[in-house]
């Protein structure tokens, strides 16, 4: 039950932080990506300010095995740079710099109750699912 | 430069660092938001209550910003609908694809010194900012 509960404390704050510093907003976003036009760098501050908190907070866990609710620590395993990154990276930039959306802020727009959120992220989902459907299909002809 | 907003771009970043620290030191897990909601969809995914407890409570971020915070700045969503599809499925696939998305290769990745994060960073900023070079200058839409 802990570990629920903390879940949703994290993404409050997540969410708190995404409207605070207006990564929620598209105009903002693509205001940060136009950068020959009217380049707004607010959002680099967004990052930053985040780096400055998670580098030391990994640098804490990776002495760690197991969590303060004592349950094992999950990194990230793969090492490789391979076309499946950088194809896949540049397809989801590609995404993010057409709508000003990327998957967290998409969520948490959902709130506003407006048409345009709920579409892109109804279409991220299904780009998801249908990637998933398709590695397994391929991973099946593989393997 | 108008726009600039560094003050709250960095105290919501902060912010959205301590939520990714939340979340690692108490579930054990990185807040990367597109493979958590990926992992809702799969059935066959391990720990389906922390991930849907993490989607609602950023949902939430806006709504407490709005209840008990400063209120929130006007989000203007340029693309029209079609756009937003569009924008939509190449999010969902390329996060799938490229195995995260501004949170977990972004936020938390480089966090952890990830060379693969870093890597598909500059990819996915890379990419944004010459989409939005297209779209906002060189093609006049509905011209």
């Amino acid at each position: 039950m802990a570990i629920i509960i903390f879940a949703l404390l994290s993404g409050v704050l997540f969410g708190v932080g995404l409207t605070v510093s207006r990564m929620i907003d598209p105009s903002k976003v693509i205001g940060f990506l136009d950068v020959t036009g009217a380049w707004d760098p607010s959002l680099a501050f967004v990052m930053g300010g985040a780096l400055l908190v998670t580098v030391p907070a990994f640098m804490i866990a990776k002495k760690r095995v197991r969590t303060l609710l004592n349950i094992d620590i999950t990194m990230p395993t793969k090492n490789d740079i391979d076309a499946s990154l950088l194809i896949g990276a540049a397809i989801f930039g590609v995404g993010w710099g057409l709508g000003g959306f990327c998957p967290g802020p998409a969520i948490s727009a959902l709130s506003f109750g407006l048409e345009k959120p709920l579409i892109f992220v109804a279409a991220m989902t299904v780009g998801m699912f249908g990637f998933g459907l398709f590695r397994k299909k391929a991973d099946g002809l593989n393997g | 430069m108008e726009n600039f907003t560094p003050i709250p771009a960095l105290m919501g970043g902060l912010m959205i660092g301590a939520a990714a620290t939340l979340l690692l030191w108490t579930t054990g897990r990185v807040a990367g938001i597109s493979g958590i909601l990926a992992g809702l969809l799969s059935r066959n995914s391990s720990n389906f209550g922390w991930r849907l407890a993490f989607i609602v409570g950023l949902m939430a971020g806006p709504f407490v910003v709005s209840k008990f915070g400063p209120g929130i700045n006007p989000v203007k969503i340029e693309a029209d609908i079609p756009i937003l599809v569009i924008a939509g499925l190449l999010v969902g696939v390329g996060t799938r694809m490229g195995s995260g998305c501004t949170s977990g290769h972004g936020v938390c990745g480089i966090g952890r010194f990830s060379v693969r994060s870093i890597v598909a960073t500059c990819v996915f900023m890379a990419a944004g900012a010459a989409c939005v070079y297209v779209t906002n200058h060189l093609i006049v839409w509905g011209g």
